[in-house]
C-alpha cells in the first residue's frame, strides 16, 4: 500500500532524491536551512549533504539568480527558493533576460538547468505583496517552463521532471496546497512537464483549473452533480509547455468551458486558455467560454476586505450555471464555517 | 625597461593591433549597411583589454557586456566567428542569434556577453561559485564599464564573492562616460569605484588603463590571487572610448564632451604609446611593427570575406533552439 504524504513533504522528497542521485544539484534560497526549513521542504537537507549543497544566501535575489546561472552553464543543477513569489520579481532581469536567452542566442551552445520555486501566499492578511499569482508573466517568456502542482504526488514527479530537465523551470507552489495528502510513492518518479491531468471525468462541462483552483474546481464539481451537471475536471499542471490537446479534447468532448486561475483575469493564463479554445475548438464550443479569477485589484490584507478576494467551489459552480441557463441558487455562496475563511482549513494556526 | 620578456611585449602589442585593426575595419565597413546589428566599438581600450586577457588561460572564463570585441578576442575568441555573428551569418559564433552584442566561443573560455549592463557579473560570479563546488581552479574574470558598477547587481555580486572568497577577478575599464553621461551626473565626487570594492572588503587596484604593462602585471597578479582561492580581486583601470557609444563615428561635436578632452586622451593611445616605447627600447624595429601590422589586416580581411561570403541562416533557425532537449 503506496503511503500518503503531504505536498510539503513530497516537495522534500523530491529534492532529497535528486540531491542523492546527482551531485550537481544544490539548493539556496533566503531561510533553506532555517529550522522552518521552507514550510518544511527542506528541513534536514543541510544536516544531510552539507553547507555546500544547501546553503541560505544573502538578501539579494537578482544576483543570487544569476550566480544559479552562472553555475548552471558550468555543469550544476541549482535550485532556487523564494518564499513568496513577490520576492521573485526582484530578479526578473535575470530570469527574464539570461536564464530564458541563454540557450536561445547562443544557438544552443550553453543550457541553463534551473529550477526557481516561488510560493503563492494567501489569507491570513499576506496582502498586496504576499500573496501574488504571477505565473502569466512568467510563462509570457519562451525560454522559461512553468509548473504549477495541484497534488502531492504531482509535487513530487512534477519537481523531479524540472530539476532533471535542461531549461529554466519556474515553480509555482500555492501555499494551500502544503498542507494536503496524497498517495505518493517511495521511488523516484517523474510526471512529466507540459501534461495536464483529468482529476475528474465528465460531460456537461470542462472546468480547467490550475493549482489550488483545481481543488476547489473538484469542488464545484460536486456541487455541479448536486444539481444535475457532469463536470470534467482538468488539472493543468504546467503552463508551459501548454497541454492544448487535453484542453482542447475535453473542450471538444463537453462543448463548454470554464477557466478557474489563481490569478488576475485581464491578460491572464484564463485569457490564454480561452483564446486557444476560440481559436482552435470554435465549432465544438456550445456556450461563450467564461473564467473564474480574482478581482481587478491588489489583494487586501485585513479578513474583512480579503474575505470576497478569492473564489471558492460555489463561485466556479454558480459560473457554470450561468453558462448553462441555469438558475444560481443562493447555498452556492455559503461562507465556509467559521468566523473568517482567510485560512486553508480550521487545523491551520497562523502566522503563514 | 620592464622584466617582460621580448615575446611577452611584442604578443601585448600585436594584441592591442589586432582589437584596433579589427576595430577599425568594422568603422569602415559599417557605412555599407551590411553589418545591420548595434556595434560598440573598444577603439582607445585596447590595453586594459589585451592587458588582463593575456593574463588568464585559455582554460579560464571571462564575460563581458555590450562593449566586447576586444575581450572576446584577447580571450582567444574566434575572430572568423566574431565577424560572422557581427554580419549575422550562420558561421557566426552564435549562429546569428546574437550579434555583436552576444559574442561567445566557449572552447576560449569566453562564456558570454549581453548588453544588459552589469547583468553578467552575477553569473561570472555564479561560474566561478561552479568552479568551487566542482574543486576546480579555474579564474572567472568579468569586465564591465563604470556605469555598471551603480547596478544593484554589481554590489550583490562582490558581496557573494567576497563571502565565499570567490576566484573572480572584477575589471572595471571607467571610459568616463555611460552613453552620453559623464560620471559627475551619475557618481558622488570624492569617491573612486575602487572604493566601491574596498567597501565590499575586496582587494583593490586602480591604474592607468592605457599601459598595457601596468595593465598586464595588475591583472597577473590579480588572477594569481583570485586562483589561490583567497578571494576576488578588482581592478579599475581608467581608460576612453574614441568613437560614438554604439556605431562607426566620433561625436565629439554633439555636445557631451569636448574636442579637447578626446584630444588629451588620444595623446595617451595605449597603442602608439607603447609602439614608441618598444622601438625607443630596442625591442622591435620600425619595420618589424610596419610588417606586423600588414600582417594583422591581411588575417582581419580574410575574417570580413569569411563572413560577407558565408550563408545566412535559413530562416526556420529562428524558431530552433528556444529550448534545451
Amino acid at each position: 500500500m503506496t503511503r500518503e504524504l503531504k505536498f510539503s513533504e513530497a516537495l522534500l522528497e523530491a529534492q532529497d532524491q535528486c540531491m542523492a542521485a546527482d551531485p550537481a544539484v544544490y539548493i539556496m534560497g533566503l531561510g533553506v536551512p532555517d529550522p522552518t526549513g521552507i514550510f518544511g521542504t527542506t528541513l534536514g537537507l543541510q544536516e544531510k549533504y552539507g553547507v555546500n549543497r544547501v546553503f541560505d544566501m544573502p538578501l539579494a535575489e537578482n544576483a543570487m539568480t544569476g550566480v544559479a546561472i552562472g553555475s548552471a552553464l558550468v555543469g550544476m543543477r541549482p535550485v532556487m527558493t523564494h518564499q513568496r513569489v513577490d520576492f521573485a520579481t526582484v530578479a526578473m532581469e535575470q530570469i527574464i533576460n539570461q536564464a530564458a536567452k541563454w540557450h536561445y542566442m547562443f544557438d544552443g551552445q550553453v543550457n541553463v538547468p534551473l529550477v526557481i520555486r516561488m510560493i503563492i501566499g494567501r489569507g491570513w492578511g499576506q496582502g498586496p505583496q504576499h500573496s501574488q499569482s504571477l505565473q502569466a508573466m512568467f510563462a509570457h517568456v519562451p525560454g522559461l517552463k512553468v509548473v504549477m502542482p495541484t497534488t502531492a504526488y504531482d509535487a513530487k514527479g512534477l519537481l523531479i521532471s524540472a530539476i532533471e530537465d535542461n531549461n529554466p523551470v519556474v515553480m509555482l507552489e500555492h501555499r494551500w496546497l502544503y498542507g494536503i495528502t496524497d498517495k505518493v510513492p517511495e521511488e523516484f518518479y517523474r510526471v512529466p512537464l507540459g501534461k495536464a491531468h483529468i482529476m475528474r471525468e465528465g460531460t456537461d462541462v470542462t472546468i480547467v483549473g490550475l493549482s489550488y483552483m483545481s481543488l476547489e474546481s473538484l469542488r464545484a464539481a460536486e456541487l455541479l452533480a448536486e444539481r444535475g451537471i457532469n463536470a470534467e475536471v482538468l488539472d493543468l499542471r504546467s503552463l508551459r509547455p501548454l497541454d492544448e490537446d487535453a484542453i482542447l479534447t475535453s473542450v471538444r468532448k463537453t462543448g463548454n468551458l470554464v477557466m478557474a486561475d489563481t490569478a488576475h483575469k485581464m491578460f491572464g493564463a484564463s485569457a490564454e486558455i480561452l483564446a486557444l479554445a476560440t481559436e482552435k475548438a470554435f465549432d465544438a464550443l456550445k456556450s461563450p467560454p467564461r473564467r473564474v479569477t480574482l478581482p481587478d485589484h491588489p489583494a487586501p490584507t485585513s479578513p474583512a476586505l480579503a474575505d470576497d478576494f478569492y473564489p471558492r467551489a460555489g463561485h466556479i459552480a454558480a459560473e457554470v450555471l450561468r453558462q448553462l441557463g441555469r438558475d444560481v441558487d443562493d447555498a452556492l455562496f455559503l461562507p465556509p464555517e467559521g468566523r473568517h475563511h482567510d485560512q486553508p482549513d480550521s487545523s491551520f494556526k497562523g502566522p503563514f | 625597461m620592464s622584466n617582460l620578456s621580448k615575446d611577452t611585449k611584442l604578443t601585448l602589442y600585436r594584441g592591442m593591433l589586432y582589437i584596433r585593426t579589427v576595430e577599425e575595419r568594422i568603422a569602415e565597413l559599417y557605412p555599407e549597411q551590411e553589418i545591420r546589428c548595434p556595434v560598440h566599438l573598444c577603439i582607445g581600450q585596447e590595453a586594459a583589454e589585451v592587458g588582463s586577457g593575456m593574463a588568464l588561460e585559455r582554460s579560464d572564463y571571462a564575460f563581458s557586456g555590450h562593449r566586447s570585441h576586444g575581450h572576446y578576442l584577447a580571450k582567444g575568441g574566434d575572430l572568423k566567428s566574431m565577424m560572422a555573428e557581427i554580419y549575422g551569418k550562420s558561421t557566426g559564433c552564435a549562429g546569428g542569434k546574437g550579434g555583436s552584442m552576444h559574442l561567445i566561443d566557449l572552447d576560449a573560455g569566453f562564456m558570454g556577453a549581453v548588453p544588459i549592463v552589469g547583468s553578467t557579473i552575477p553569473i561570472g560570479v555564479g561560474t566561478a561559485f561552479g568552479s568551487r563546488l566542482k574543486g576546480e581552479d579555474r579564474v572567472t574574470m568579468i569586465y564591465f564599464g563604470d556605469g555598471a558598477t551603480e547596478t544593484g547587481v554589481f554590489h550583490e555580486s562582490l558581496n557573494f564573492a567576497a563571502l565565499h572568497k570567490l576566484s573572480v577577478v572584477f575589471l572595471c575599464e571607467n571610459n568616463l562616460y555611460s552613453v552620453y553621461s559623464p560620471m559627475n551626473v551619475r557618481q558622488p565626487a570624492g569617491r573612486t569605484i575602487a572604493d566601491l570594492a574596498a567597501a565590499h572588503g575586496i582587494e583593490n587596484h586602480a591604474a592607468d588603463g592605457n599601459d598595457v604593462e601596468t595593465v598586464y602585471s595588475l591583472s597577473k597578479a590579480a588572477v594569481d590571487t583570485a586562483r589561490r582561492g583567497t578571494g576576488p580581486v578588482f581592478l579599475e583601470f581608467s581608460t576612453y572610448r574614441w568613437r560614438e557609444h554604439c556605431g562607426p563615428d566620433f561625436d565629439n561635436h554633439v555636445g557631451y564632451r569636448s574636442e579637447e578632452e578626446f584630444k588629451e586622451w588620444q595623446k595617451k593611445d595605449p597603442l602608439t604609446r607603447y609602439r614608441e616605447l618598444l622601438i625607443a627600447e630596442g625591442t622591435a624595429t620600425e619595420n618589424e611593427l610596419a610588417a606586423l601590422a600588414a600582417e594583422l589586416l591581411v588575417e582581419v580581411n580574410a575574417a570580413v570575406q569569411f563572413a560577407q561570403s558565408s550563408e545566412f541562416p535559413a530562416p526556420v533557425g529562428a524558431e530552433q533552439r528556444v529550448y534545451a532537449s
